[in-house]
């Protein structure tokens, strides 16, 4: 049988989806998480089996925006390569009825069999909400069922009821609405609502419209003053603690690959080139970028409790106003937020952006929100030029720098932003019109389940592309080998170094060595490569200490700070144009970011490397 | 212009309430044919005899403002906001 989760935004539907089939989707106490329609599978007690589809959330069937247009096309089954669901299981938070049941109430007009799973049913009888489910299913003409999604078998009854269900077939319904006047839909939209008002007043009681606890933090996190304060706090903190916390588990790793490395190299003294492609290609690339895993699992959990808790969209309140003389929204604020952890799923929640324009300008500048991937190449640099002490006895400078470095890319794209507002020629109103979710308090579980697979997703980065790059680049520099009676290192004579010196000519106005030059080649498909690419560059050429005391005993400061500045703007991400093409459906746009991102990145390590050279 | 109808008597657009007043919806009007912004305010719940009252608003100019509706409360630009004609009962 086929089922299709539908409801109003944040009401639980992915929880819910992951409860019934085990899933590990990602789910986030804000609007707008779940972007795309994504299917699993799961048995009843008798054995029957159901086909799951966990849908985009949405207010209306009037869709507003590119992923409320997949769940009404899936709803009226005109979604491509979609059957019509047989039974539309309407999701709704318990604690926000008087908004989510109209929704259902629309849904139902659909006449397809439904039932409702009243979710959050531990939220509600926590604030005293009491809901007489007979009369409400009476009163709706539906079935409903209590869940609470995130615990263990709260989905039981659901299940149940799915797995006794007898089936009507239901009949293709015509879209009627499209066509009714504006009147119609006026007097429609008041029906519905006073629909739900006469059933509310039946089947509920509330003793309150909204939780205390709510009330008693927006006060202070929504404060004019305080709330912009702690906001900043929040993101401070985050930073410092990438660097302060990560420091033990990174030295842990450096000394564990060092001395696999130096084992595997002992064991393969008799072969010196498989030893050079083991120890200086494969140890030092993937070990120079693994090190990087603990500062990326630290930024991950401020990001998943962030998006667990409810702060986030509170933070896109405090800083619509800015965003919009950026030419930006406020709903803008969770995909660039995203783009840090990277600007592939921030480009993809997008989608939950009514306005086209607003969603293209956040697409365009969304590479340059500093993703976890600059990470790798940033804290090599900071960590190798930056000294290690304390400012005003409690910030870490090398924090601080990184904090800094993160406030240039959000710098920038404001001002990115702002250029494509000031092009552009339709100056019509855009919408903010967002929704503030109850908080939460974080799930430990689904915390863990978000750190595993980001640190999934980066070992099999490092396992995969960088591995092959690495090797790639092992045999350009290693071959072909210097001729009898060389005296420069043998990586001169080969492919890589003639490629690096050739391109150092582009380079050098810039500061950059020819060894960058050709870190840059393999970094153009992922950027932690370029750190990978530098580690075998440098073994090659018979540094045999760690990448980072190498730098910094060989650039000078001002090539460090052009390289971090280039890093700010560079689009060397393969995957990110792929998804920017995708999402906008046309090269134009990809080929304005790439030129736009490498102009303002051989811009800013000019002026950057220049005034430092001058400086020094 | 229909927004003419604006400060008659108790009526105010929902951008003019101060924070902290209850006020009831009258209704949302359309500033453009077909308004999609009126359109999803009216699937968000303004609609005639709801009960609102403005939360908080932001930090700069004011804007956007925090709007409880029914159970739920929602980031509304002013502009947005102005769509919105309420009443503020008289005892008030």
């Amino acid at each position: 049988m086929q089922l299709a989760l539908v409801g109003s935004p944040n009401c639980g539907k992915t929880a819910l989806f992951n409860q019934l089939t085990g899933g590990r989707q990602k789910v986030a106490n804000y609007a707008g998480v779940t972007i795309e329609r994504k299917e699993g599978h799961f048995s009843g007690p008798s054995g029957r089996s159901f086909r799951l589809l966990d849908l985009p959330g949405a207010y209306s069937l009037e869709a507003a925006s590119p992923d409320e247009a997949i769940t009404r096309d899936v709803c009226y089954g005109r979604f491509p390569g979609e059957g019509t669901p047989d039974l539309l299981v309407c999701v709704a938070d318990a604690t926000n009825l008087r908004l989510h049941l109209r929704f259902v109430l629309e849904l139902r007009r659909l006449g397809r069999p439904m039932v409702l799973a009243l979710n959050m049913m531990d939220a509600a009888r926590r604030r005293g909400i009491r809901i007489d489910t007979e009369k409400l299913a009476r009163a709706i003409g539906i079935p409903v069922v209590e869940t609470v999604a995130v615990q263990r078998g709260g989905a039981k009854a659901l299940i149940e009821h799915l797995d006794s269900t007898m089936l009507t077939a239901s009949a293709p319904v015509a879209e009627g609405q499209t066509a009714a006047s504006v009147a119609a839909i006026q007097t429609d939209a008041v029906d519905l609502h006073a629909q739900v008002r006469t059933i509310l007043a039946d089947a509920v009681s509330m003793p309150r419209k909204t939780a205390a606890i709510d009330d008693a933090i927006d006060r202070w996190v929504l404060h004019r003053v305080w709330g912009l304060v702690i906001l900043a706090a929040v993101m401070f903190l985050i930073f410092q603690a990438v660097f302060a916390w990560a420091q033990p588990f990174m030295t842990g790793i450096t000394a564990g690959v060092d001395a696999v490395a130096g084992w595997v190299g002992g064991a393969l003294t008799s072969m010196p080139l498989l030893r050079s492609l083991i120890v200086d290609g494969v140890f030092a690339g993937v070990g120079g970028v693994l090190v990087f895993l603990p500062q990326i699992l630290i930024l991950f959990l401020f990001i998943l409790t962030l998006e667990e808790s409810g702060y986030l969209p509170r933070a896109a309140f405090l800083l619509d106003r800015m965003m919009l003389s950026a030419g930006l929204t406020g709903r803008s604020f969770i995909p660039l937020l995203s783009s840090f952890a990277c600007a592939i799923p921030g480009i993809m929640a997008t989608r939950s952006i009514q306005d086209p324009r607003d969603r293209l300008t956040t697409i365009m500048i969304a590479p340059l929100m500093t993703c976890s991937a600059r990470l790798p190449v940033y804290a090599l640099l900071i960590a190798a030029f930056i000294p290690q002490r304390s400012i005003a006895g409690i910030f870490n400078l090398q924090g601080l720098v990184l904090f800094v470095l993160y406030v240039a890319g959000i710098v920038s794209a404001l001002a990115v932003a702002w250029f494509i507002k000031r092009m552009r020629s339709d100056k019509s109103e855009h919408a903010l019109l967002m929704e503030l979710p109850s908080y939460r308090i974080p799930h430990p579980r689904d915390i863990a389940i978000g750190l595993w697979e980001r640190g999934r997703i980066f070992m099999r980065r490092v396992g995969g592309i960088i591995l092959s790059l690495t090797i790639i680049l092992w045999f350009l520099s290693t071959f072909p080998g210097a001729p009898p009676g060389a005296t420069d290192p043998a990586i001169d004579y080969s492919l890589a170094g003639i490629l690096g010196h050739w391109l150092h000519h582009i380079f050098a106005p810039i500061g950059f060595n020819w060894q960058i030059c050709i870190a840059l080649v393999p970094g153009l498909a992922a950027r932690e490569v370029a750190v990978s690419s530098l580690a075998t560059v440098y073994a090659m050429s018979g540094n045999e200490s760690a990448l980072q005391s190498v730098v910094a005993s060989q650039w000078s400061l001002a090539t460090a700070l052009s390289l971090l500045a280039w890093y700010v703007f560079a689009p060397q991400c393969i995957s990110t144009l792929a998804v920017i093409k995708r999402e906008t459906n046309s090269w134009r746009n990809v080929w304005i970011a790439v030129g736009y991102l490498f102009g303002l990145a051989y811009l800013a390590s000019l002026i950057t490397y220049q005034l430092a050279s001058a400086l020094a | 212009m229909r927004t003419i109808l604006i400060r008659y008597g108790l009526y105010v657009r929902l951008s003019e309430l101060a924070q902290g007043v209850a006020a009831v919806v009258h209704e949302v009007v359309d500033v453009v044919a077909n308004d999609p912004i009126a359109r999803r305010l009216r699937d968000f719940g303004f609609v005639r005899g709801e009960s609102v009252r403005i939360v908080a608003s932001g930090p700069i100019g004011g804007d956007p403002l925090l709007v409880q509706v029914g159970f739920t409360r929602f980031a509304l630009r002013r502009a947005e906001a102005a769509r919105i004609q309420v009443m503020v009962p008289a005892t008030a």
